[in-house]
């Protein structure tokens, strides 16, 4: 009986680890061949279907999210662990960020539609799009910051408090430093996050595959393009090509984060 | 002068803090406002319980019962899969993994937390699509493929609050089942398991809130006919594909359906965020 439990529990394991290698090698394996420099042009046609102007739209999106959402990501972050004591705002705050890492990203996507779009009237806008994506990693952010807040030791906080520096220049020189390692590894999901987003951003971004003329122009992130891609049917080389560049970005995306959480790991 | 200054930026930390909730009120009232009408307009008992959905015919009917049940039986088809693979593969990495492997078994399952749903809809559509089709006599885009997928999508999140609920559970369970001469897979499904049964169930529940929540993937696998599900081979529509397939073209009355549509699957999200944290807290209680 123990036998049969103990070789159930490695096949099953193998059957999660096999099932993930054969999903990568699978796009690496039927990709890399369909890779043909059509897809690097610089314009694109219905002919070459190039991925570059996606790309840029994705690139462009990724920084104004980011610009939004890091500060104030952080700056929750600092509330929560340096500043909030335990009390009925504090919770609810708390539940707040539950819930918003909770929202499917087409609902997201929805009120990104109704209001960003609709309502302050930016139109199918890269920056409809980011102002979306901003507040759909915000959550991330917080929690990831929050985590590498609290593992900063209560001593370092003591020590600068005890020389005479101020909470505030104790945050930023001492213990803001120290969590920077974490910080950075949620920074880098959430650009992992937002290449792989494809459901907000098809009512908020809009789905033009040029590149962007302006901020308030339409455009299609690398996700989206493969969306279009592989649902339009017609050019199934180049879905594969593509599926194969959004796959090589996302396996670097997570070897980086690998390596900044190996340097954390390795400073303790 | 000085206190000033960093009452200053003590307000700086507490309005960005009190933005999540902002933007939880922002949300809820912009859908609710688009969303609701179709509630006044068709009742909101007819829209979650009528069978039909026609939003281009003259009459035009909304019910969304169909989604409803669609999103539920490819969610209870991924979590029966996912679920029990999730649980077992996190069983897997706390007793039956070496630390030097483990670090590079926990990598690919990060790795496959962070796969966009775009590519595993793309790999659905490509390879399991044709193997249902040549499994099962379906043309390949059903219920039964969507939660084949969905039950890959979910691994992740219920490996690891399962790895972390198994791993909360005090070392000396375990090592006094050994003493007492129990098996190591009698200790761990009879009392590890057992004493981390909140976290895992909890576990369960953010899988099932990731399956319900999932859009792009699902939408090229699982075929999309707005009509009641006639079984697990044949194709549905979900309460998420039922927004996306359709928003490009909606005006009026049939806009306000589709965000009615949004707003009943925000509903059904709050109830599973809210059993999340009920089952979340009392681990940490329990």
């Amino acid at each position: 009986m123990d036998k049969i439990m103990k070789k159930l529990i490695y096949l099953v394991a193998s059957l999660t680890f096999a099932s993930l290698l054969g999903i990568v090698a699978y796009i690496v394996i039927k990709g890399l061949p369909n890779l043909s420099l059509d897809l690097f042009r610089f314009n694109y046609t219905t002919e070459n279907m190039s991925l570059v102007p996606a790309m840029i739209t994705t690139i462009i999106i990724t920084i104004i999210a980011l610009i939004i959402s890091i500060p104030i990501g952080i700056l929750t972050a600092i509330y929560l662990v340096e500043y909030a004591n335990k009390n009925i705002i504090m919770k609810f705050i708390s539940i707040a960020i539950d819930t918003l890492s909770g929202i499917p990203s087409i609902i997201y996507g929805l009120f990104g539609m109704i209001f960003f779009v609709t309502y302050l009237n930016l139109g199918f806008s890269i920056l409809a799009g980011s102002f979306t994506l901003s507040i759909m990693v915000l959550p991330l952010i917080i929690t990831t910051t929050r985590e590498s807040l609290l593992t900063v030791s209560d001593s370092l906080r003591q020590g600068s408090l005890a020389l005479g520096a101020t909470k505030v220049r104790t945050i930023f020189k001492v213990v803001l430093p120290c969590a920077l390692p974490g910080i950075f590894s949620g920074i880098i999901l959430s650009i992992g996050r937002i290449f792989g987003e494809s459901a907000a951003l098809i009512y908020t971004a809009g789905t033009v595959a040029q590149i962007p003329e302006n901020l308030f122009s339409s455009g299609r992130t690398l996700s989206v393009h493969m969306f279009a891609l592989s649902t339009e049917g017609l050019h199934t080389d180049k879905a594969y090509g593509t599926a194969f560049v959004l796959m090589i970005i996302i396996l670097l995306i997570n070897f980086l984060s690998n390596q900044v959480i190996k340097k954390i790991s390795k400073e303790k | 002068m000085k206190k000033n200054k960093s009452d200053l930026i003590r307000y700086l930390f507490f309005l960005s803090a009190i933005l999540s909730i902002a933007l939880i009120i922002l949300i809820s009232f912009f859908l609710f406002k688009e969303g609701t009408v179709i509630f006044k307009e068709v009742g909101f008992l007819n829209f979650i319980l009528g069978k039909d959905w026609s939003p281009t015919n003259t009459p035009s009917s909304f019910g969304i019962l169909p989604m409803i049940l669609g999103s539920l039986y490819i969610t209870l088809i991924a979590i029966l899969i996912g679920g029990p693979v999730g649980i077992i593969t996190a069983v897997f990495l706390v007793y039956y993994t070496k630390d030097k492997h483990y670090r590079f078994l926990k990598s690919i399952i990060n790795l496959m937390a962070g796969i966009p749903s775009i590519i595993y809809g793309f790999f659905g559509m490509v390879v399991l699509v044709p193997a249902v089709r040549y499994l099962f006599p379906s043309n390949g885009n059903s219920i039964l493929t969507a939660g084949i997928l969905l039950s890959i999508m979910i691994l992740p999140t219920v490996i690891n609050l399962s790895e972390v609920a198994i791993r909360a559970v005090p070392r000396f369970y375990y090592e006094g089942a050994l003493a007492l001469g129990s098996s190591k897979e009698r200790s761990i499904f009879k009392v590890v398991l057992p004493a981390a049964k909140s976290g895992v169930i909890s576990s369960l529940i953010l899988g099932i809130g990731r399956a319900v929540g999932e859009t792009m993937a699902v939408v090229m696998v699982a075929g999309n006919q707005p009509r009641m599900p006639k079984g697990i081979f044949k194709g549905a529509r979900t309460l998420t594909t039922n927004i996306v397939m359709e928003m490009s073209y909606a005006s009026g009355v049939h806009r306000n359906a589709l965000i009615g549509t949004a707003v009943v699957l925000f509903m059904i999200i709050l109830i599973i965020n809210l059993v999340f944290t009920i089952f979340k807290e009392r681990n940490v209680n329990g």
